[in-house]
C-alpha cells in the first residue's frame, strides 16, 4: 500500500454544505480543521464537523462482516458473508422473481457508490425495486423544481451569491441549527423566516411568519395573491420568461390575505410585509427546506414558493433566485445517478427510451435488459415481506428503522424479510435487525466525489485505511455481483474508474458530469454541473439564458391548498412536528457515537408550550408520552414559550422509545412520494414509571 | 346518480364541482349560471374597485362540468326532474343543487338615474363603480360598505359612508369599537354620515334625511342581501328567509339540495363564503358516498380593508353574558381596542381592532375551540408569553433544568459549538487573548459566526477588567 499523506483536503461527512476541511493524522488521532479557502464554509465548522473524526474510532465500529446464526450476529469472513448473501438472493429470485430483491440506498453515499449501487440493482439483481432515503429529503422540491425549471439542482447558483442579497425568504428551514456555516452567507440579507417554531434562525429574522404546521401551501398561495393585489408582480418577466401564470393565479386568487390568516395564523399585515420586502429588494431569494417540503402536499408547496419567486421575477437572474436547501451530505449527487426508483444516471428518467438506450449502451446491455421504475422509498419499505413485495433487502448508508415514517411498522416489515443485509460503519438500529452486516469504509477512509447543495462536485479524499476488515461499498458490490454471475469488469472497485464510467453515463443528461474529472477537481477547479466537456468551465449559475424547458420558459404550477392528511381531533388534539437539532445528524447513527455531541444533545426531548404542558400535567424535565394513532414515543419535556400552543416538536435523531417517527404516518405526496413527516395528530401525557 | 345539475355559477358551485370530481364522481354535471359570464370570485370585487385587479383576474378556474352561462333557471318540474331555463332549455337531473346565491337589496332612491345608483354585487357593478370619476356615496355602513368606502379611497376617490346606525358595523361592534373604527375611517379619508338615511339623489349629490346633501357623482348601495329563493318557492319547497335545508343540505325533496347564500340551515343564513364552501365540501362528500354532516362553524367576520385590522368573533349577544370572563384592552390613542369573552378557557366572542397579530392568533383559537394561553395580555399584544426558556433545542444543550422551568445551565455563547461563557473565560485565563485564539482553543465563533461580536466584546471586557469577570462569570 502506498504511503498515505499525513494531511488531506476533503469535506465534512455530514450535511449538504460539504464544508471544506483538512484532515491530519496526529499521534492522538485524526484532527480536523476547517478549510478557510473553501467558499461555502469560509473557515467555519459546526460542532458535528469538528468532532467527526470520533466516528472513525467509534467504540462499536464494525470491523468484521457479521452473519446471524442462532439468533445472534456473529463475526465471519468476507467470503463467507458474501456467499450467504448471494445464496439468499439467488433463492429468493428463483422462487419469487427478480423484483423480490430490493435495494435501499442513501443520500450520504458518494456519487460513485450511488451510481454503482443503481447499476448493481438494475443489472446484477435485475430488480426495479431500488430507492433511497433521499426520497424522505429532497424529493418534493426536486419534483417541483424539475417541473418548473426543466431541471432540478438544489441551488442553481453558488451559496456565496446569497451573501450579496438584500432579502432572503426561508420557508421551513432552520440553517442556524441544521447547517450553521450557511449563516455566514445570511448575515447581511434581511431574513424572512416561515416556521411554526421560533427557531434559532427565526430569532435572527427581520420578519418571522409562524404558520400552523401543514399550512405552508396556503401561505405561499397567499403571498402570490398579495404580490398581485399589491401591485408587485413583475409583469415583464412573467410575460417574457414564464408560462402558466394565469392558471396559477386562478388558484391563488382564492387565497386573499384574510383567508390565509384564518387558515395559517399568519397576520394579513405580515403577509403583505413579507412580499413587500422581497419585491423591494434589488436582490432576493426564496429558499425552501424540509419544513415546507416534508408533507403529503410537499411538491405543491415547493411549487407554490417557486410560483412566488417567478411572480417576483427572481429565478434565472444573477443575484436572485429560488433554491432548495438540500439536506444530506450527497443529497444532490445521490439523486442524480440512479439510486432513485424512477431514474437512471445523469438525472435521466427510467421511462425515457432515449435515456434507456444511452445508459444501456454505456453498460453494455440491451435497453430491454433495464427494469422499469420501482416503488418509492416508503412504499418499498411498506411492501417488504408482503405477498407481492420484496423478500430480500440490501441497505446501504441508511437507517430506516429510525429515519423512515411509521417506524415501528417499518421495523415489522424488515422483520418479515427472508434476508436483510445492511452495509454500514457502525451497528445502526437497522443493522441490528439484519441477517448479514457488512462493515464498510467511511469518509476519511475513501476517495470519491460528492455534489453539494449548489451542484458543485467535490473530492472526498482518503486519509487512512479503514479499521479491521472494513471494505469499500464498491468492493462489496463487486464481490456480490461476481457471485451473482456478473462480469467483474462491470463493477470497478476504484472510485476513479467508477467516476470515469459515471461521466460517460451522465453525458447528455440533465446532470451532465462528462467534463468533470478527478484531475480537474484535484487541480482546484470549482466545477458545478452541467459540465459537458473537459473545456467547459462548469455552470455555477443555471437558467441565466433560459430555463431548461424546450421553449426556455419556466412553468408556473396551478396548485391548490389542501389539509394535512391528519388533523387534530378530540383524541389527538395537538400537532407533532419533527425536525433536527444542531448536535445530531439524521438518524444519529454517527453523531450519537460522539461523546461531545451526546453531551450537547443527549436524549429525546419534546418542545411544549408552557400552557399546553400545564394542562397535560407536565413540567420542564418531566418524561412525556407522546401518542399518535401509530404509536407512542417517550421524550423529556422542554418548555418553550414561543411555540404555538397547539404544536409540539420532537427531533427525530434518537432510537428506541424516543423515535419521533413512531408517531409519523404513511400519508405520501402523490407526486414525489414524500412522506408527511411534519404533521401528526398527537396527545401528550405524563409517563408514569414504576 | 348520473347527472347533477347545479343552479348557480358562483364560488360555492365551483367548489362543489371540484369536490364531486375529487370524490370520484364521473357522471355529468351541468352548471347553470344566471350571469352571462363564467364564474368569478365575488369576494374580490373590492379589488376591482380599488384598482388592484382587473375583472378578468377574478375568474374562477373552469369547473369540470358543462357550464351554461346566462342560463336563468325559471322553472323546476320536480315530477319530471327537469329544470327549465328562461330561454326554454331543459336540463334533466338526478340530483339538483340550488346554489342560487343572494341578490342585493336596493332601496328606492327618488330622483336617482339608473346609471348613478347601483348595488355592489356583480362584476359589472364593480366595473361601473371603478369607473367613477367623482365623489361616491356608499349607502350602508356594514362590512361591505366599510370595505367599499376604503377601496374607493385607495383609488383616490372621495367617499362618504352613509349609515343609519350610530356607528359603522354596529350590528357586530360595541360602541367603543364603532367609535374607533369611525376614527380610523376618518384617518383614511372616508367621510361619515352616521344616523342618516338617504332620501333622494340629484346630479352630483345625495340628499339625506336631515336636509343636508353629500357630494355623490355615483351612489353604491351596500344595504345587505336577500337569498335568491324564487325558483324554490315556485317549486313548492320550504322557504323561510332562505331555502330550508337539513344537516345533509337536503330540502324537503330528497333529490334537491341547497347550499350557500340561498340556503337556510338551522335558522341561519350565513351570507359568507367560508360556510358556503364548507357546505359544498360536505355535499360533495355526501354525493360521492361519504357519511358526513354540515355543522356550522364558529361565527367570524374579518374586515378586508387595507389599513384596518378588525375582527368580530362569535355572536354579539354572547359578549353580554355576565358569567363570562372578559379580557379587555382599550388604547384609543393608538386606535386599538380588544374585548374578548371567555367561557371555560375558550374564546366565545370578541372584537379586536388594531391588533393584527392577536387577530390572527385568536381567530385560530376561536375556530378550533382551543384554550387561551394563561397570559391573556401577552396574547392580545401579539407576542408569546415570556417564560425565560430558550426557544430552541440548541440553546439549552443538555441543560439540566428545574421543575419550575428555570434553566440552570450556564449561558452558551457559541451555540454551534456549545461553548459556554465560562469556557471562554477559562480559555482566556489559559492564555487565549484574542477572538482568533479563543476560536482555536474553544471553537467558539467557527460555526455560523453569529457570536463573533459577542466573543469580541467578552474579549475586550476581559482585557480591561480581568478579575471582575470572575465574579460575574
Amino acid at each position: 500500500m502506498p504511503e498515505r499523506p499525513r494531511t488531506v483536503a476533503t469535506h465534512c461527512p455530514y450535511c449538504a454544505l460539504q464544508c471544506g476541511t483538512r484532515l491530519t493524522r496526529e499521534r492522538a488521532g485524526v484532527a480536523v480543521r476547517p478549510d478557510a479557502d473553501f467558499p461555502v464554509n469560509q473557515g467555519g465548522l459546526c460542532q458535528k464537523g469538528w468532532t467527526a473524526p470520533a466516528v472513525l474510532t467509534a467504540a462499536d465500529r464494525l470491523h468484521h462482516p457479521l452473519v446471524r446464526r442462532g439468533g445472534r450476529l456473529r463475526p465471519t469472513d468476507w467470503s463467507g458473508a458474501l456467499d450467504v448473501i448471494a445464496d439468499g438472493i439467488t433463492r429468493v429470485r428463483r422462487s419469487r422473481g427478480a423484483d423480490a430483491v430490493a435495494v435501499f440506498g442513501g443520500g450520504g453515499l458518494t456519487n460513485e457508490k450511488a451510481y454503482l449501487l443503481g447499476k448493481f440493482a438494475r443489472l446484477a439483481l435485475g430488480t426495479s425495486q431500488i430507492d433511497y432515503n433521499g426520497r424522505f429529503c429532497m424529493s418534493a422540491a426536486a419534483a417541483a423544481g424539475g417541473a418548473a425549471f426543466g431541471l432540478d439542482r438544489g441551488l442553481p447558483f453558488p451559496v456565496t451569491d446569497l451573501g450579496a442579497a438584500d432579502v432572503v425568504l426561508l420557508a421551513g428551514s432552520n440553517p442556524a441549527e441544521t447547517m450553521p456555516p450557511l449563516m455566514r452567507h445570511l448575515g447581511a440579507p434581511d431574513l424572512v423566516v416561515l416556521d411554526p417554531r421560533r427557531t434559532a434562525t427565526a430569532e435572527r429574522a427581520a420578519l418571522h411568519l409562524q404558520p400552523a404546521p401543514g399550512t405552508d401551501l396556503a401561505l405561499a398561495l397567499g403571498l402570490l395573491h398579495v404580490a398581485v393585489t399589491d401591485g408587485l408582480l413583475d409583469r415583464d418577466y412573467v410575460a417574457a420568461r414564464t408560462t402558466g401564470f394565469t392558471e396559477a393565479w386562478q388558484a391563488a386568487a382564492g387565497w386573499w390575505p384574510e383567508r390565509v390568516e384564518r387558515t395559517t395564523g399568519v397576520p394579513a399585515a405580515d403577509q403583505r410585509a413579507a412580499v413587500r420586502m422581497l419585491a423591494d429588494a434589488e436582490r432576493a431569494y426564496v429558499l425552501t427546506g424540509r419544513g415546507a417540503e416534508q408533507h403529503s402536499k410537499g411538491t405543491d408547496t415547493a411549487a407554490a414558493f417557486i410560483n412566488l419567486a417567478l411572480a417576483l421575477g427572481l429565478p434565472g437572474r444573477v443575484g436572485s433566485g429560488y433554491g432548495c436547501l438540500t439536506g444530506q451530505g450527497n443529497g444532490q449527487g445521490g439523486r442524480e445517478h440512479g439510486q432513485k426508483a424512477d431514474q437512471l444516471p445523469g438525472y435521466r428518467s427510467i421511462g425515457d427510451p432515449a435515456a434507456r438506450a444511452h445508459v444501456s449502451s454505456v453498460w453494455g446491455v440491451a435497453p430491454a435488459d433495464l427494469p422499469g421504475p420501482g416503488r418509492s422509498a416508503y412504499e418499498l419499505l411498506d411492501a417488504l415481506g408482503t405477498e407481492d413485495g420484496p423478500r430480500a433487502l440490501l441497505v446501504f448508508g441508511s437507517n430506516p428503522v429510525v429515519s423512515a415514517p411509521r417506524a415501528a411498522h417499518v421495523a415489522d416489515r424488515l422483520a418479515a424479510l427472508d434476508l436483510l443485509v445492511v452495509a454500514d460503519v457502525v451497528p445502526s438500529e437497522t443493522a441490528q435487525l439484519a441477517d448479514v452486516v457488512l462493515p464498510v469504509t467511511q469518509w476519511a477512509e475513501e476517495d470519491g466525489t460528492t455534489t453539494n447543495l449548489e451542484g458543485r462536485v467535490l473530492r472526498r479524499r482518503r486519509l487512512q485505511p479503514p479499521p479491521g476488515h472494513a471494505r469499500s461499498d464498491l468492493e462489496v458490490l463487486h464481490g456480490l455481483a461476481t457471485r451473482l454471475g456478473q462480469p467483474g469488469h462491470r463493477y470497478p472497485t476504484t472510485p476513479k474508474e467508477v467516476f470515469e464510467e459515471l461521466r460517460r453515463a451522465s453525458a447528455g443528461g440533465g446532470a451532465d458530469y462528462s467534463g468533470i474529472s478527478y484531475e480537474r477537481l484535484d487541480a482546484g477547479e470549482a466545477l458545478h454541473w452541467p459540465c459537458p466537456d473537459e473545456a467547459h468551465p462548469g455552470t455555477p449559475r443555471l437558467f441565466l439564458d433560459g430555463f431548461a424547458h424546450p421553449d426556455g420558459r419556466a412553468r408556473f404550477a396551478a396548485v391548490e391548498h389542501r389539509d394535512a392528511a391528519e388533523l387534530p381531533d378530540a383524541r389527538y388534539p395537538l400537532i407533532a412536528t419533527t425536525g433536527r437539532v444542531l448536535a445530531q445528524y439524521q438518524s444519529g447513527a454517527q453523531t450519537r457515537r460522539v461523546p461531545e455531541l451526546v453531551a450537547a444533545a443527549p436524549e429525546p426531548f419534546v418542545e411544549v408550550h408552557p400552557d399546553t404542558a400545564r394542562r397535560a400535567g407536565l413540567v420542564e424535565g418531566a418524561l412525556a408520552r407522546i401518542s399518535s394513532a401509530r404509536g407512542t414515543a417517550l421524550a423529556r419535556v422542554r418548555l418553550v414559550g414561543t411555540l404555538r400552543s397547539d404544536t409540539v416538536f420532537l427531533p427525530f435523531h434518537f432510537p428506541g422509545d424516543g423515535r419521533a417517527n413512531l408517531l409519523t404516518g404513511d400519508a405520501l405526496d402523490p407526486r414525489s412520494r414524500m412522506p408527511e413527516f411534519k404533521v401528526s395528530a398527537v396527545r401528550l401525557e405524563p409517563e408514569v414509571r414504576a | 346518480m348520473r347527472r347533477v345539475v347545479v343552479v348557480g355559477g358562483g364560488a360555492a358551485a365551483h367548489r362543489l364541482v371540484a369536490g364531486l370530481r375529487a370524490g370520484g364522481f364521473d357522471g355529468s354535471v351541468a352548471v347553470l349560471g344566471a350571469e352571462p359570464r363564467p364564474g368569478y370570485h365575488r369576494v374580490l370585487l373590492g379589488s376591482v374597485v380599488d384598482g388592484t385587479l382587473r375583472g378578468a383576474d377574478l375568474a374562477l378556474p373552469a369547473p369540470a362540468a358543462e357550464v351554461h352561462a346566462g342560463a336563468i333557471a325559471a322553472e323546476l318540474d320536480r315530477d319530471r326532474r327537469v329544470v327549465r331555463t328562461a330561454s326554454g332549455d331543459e336540463h334533466p337531473y338526478d340530483v339538483l343543487v340550488l346554489a342560487t346565491g343572494a341578490r342585493a337589496r336596493q332601496p328606492e332612491l327618488p330622483g336617482a338615474a339608473p346609471d348613478r345608483v347601483r348595488p355592489l354585487r356583480t362584476l359589472p357593478d364593480a366595473t361601473w363603480l371603478a369607473a367613477a370619476a367623482g365623489p361616491v356615496a356608499v349607502l350602508g355602513g356594514g362590512v361591505l360598505g366599510v370595505e367599499t368606502a376604503v377601496a374607493l379611497r385607495a383609488r383616490g376617490l372621495d367617499a362618504t359612508l352613509v349609515h343609519p346606525g350610530p356607528g359603522p358595523m354596529d350590528r357586530l361592534l360595541d360602541a367603543t369599537a364603532g367609535r374607533l373604527l369611525a376614527d380610523r375611517l376618518g384617518q383614511l379619508g372616508v367621510d361619515l354620515a352616521l344616523r342618516r338615511r338617504a332620501v333622494g339623489h340629484r346630479p352630483g349629490e345625495l340628499l339625506l334625511d336631515d336636509g343636508t346633501a353629500v357630494p355623490a357623482e355615483r351612489v353604491v348601495v351596500c344595504a345587505g342581501t336577500a337569498a335568491e329563493v324564487g325558483l324554490a318557492e315556485r317549486a313548492g319547497l320550504a322557504v323561510r328567509r332562505g331555502v330550508v335545508v337539513d344537516d345533509e343540505l337536503r330540502t324537503g325533496d330528497p333529490r334537491i339540495r341547497a347550499l350557500g347564500d340561498c340556503a337556510e340551515h338551522a335558522g341561519v343564513l350565513t351570507g359568507q363564503l367560508d360556510p358556503a364552501w364548507r357546505q359544498a365540501d360536505v355535499l360533495a362528500g355526501l354525493l360521492t358516498g361519504a357519511d358526513q354532516r354540515y355543522r356550522p362553524g364558529r361565527q367570524m367576520t374579518r374586515l378586508r380593508a387595507r389599513g384596518i385590522d378588525l375582527v368580530s368573533l362569535g355572536p354579539a349577544e354572547r359578549r353580554a353574558d355576565p358569567a363570562a370572563e372578559v379580557v379587555a384592552l382599550s388604547d384609543p390613542a393608538r386606535g386599538r381596542y380588544a374585548t374578548v369573552t371567555v367561557h371555560d378557557e375558550r374564546i366565545t366572542g370578541g372584537v379586536l381592532l388594531g391588533f393584527p397579530r392577536a387577530i390572527a392568533a385568536l381567530t385560530q383559537l376561536h375556530d378550533r375551540g382551543l384554550p387561551l394561553p394563561a397570559d391573556r395580555l401577552a396574547l392580545l399584544l401579539g407576542g408569546p408569553a415570556p417564560t425565560g426558556t430558550a426557544a430552541t433545542g440548541a440553546a439549552t444543550t443538555g441543560a439540566a433544568a428545574t421543575g419550575t422551568g428555570r434553566v440552570t445551565a450556564p449561558p452558551v455563547l457559541c451555540h454551534c459549538n456549545a461553548v459556554t461563557r465560562d469556557a471562554l473565560v477559562a480559555a482566556w485565563r489559559s492564555g487565549a487573548r484574542s477572538v482568533a485564539e479563543l476560536a482555536r482553543t474553544t471553537r467558539a465563533t467557527t460555526g455560523c459566526g453569529g457570536c463573533t461580536e459577542e466573543v469580541a466584546r467578552l474579549c475586550d471586557r476581559l482585557r480591561d477588567h480581568d478579575g471582575i469577570e470572575e465574579g460575574a462569570a
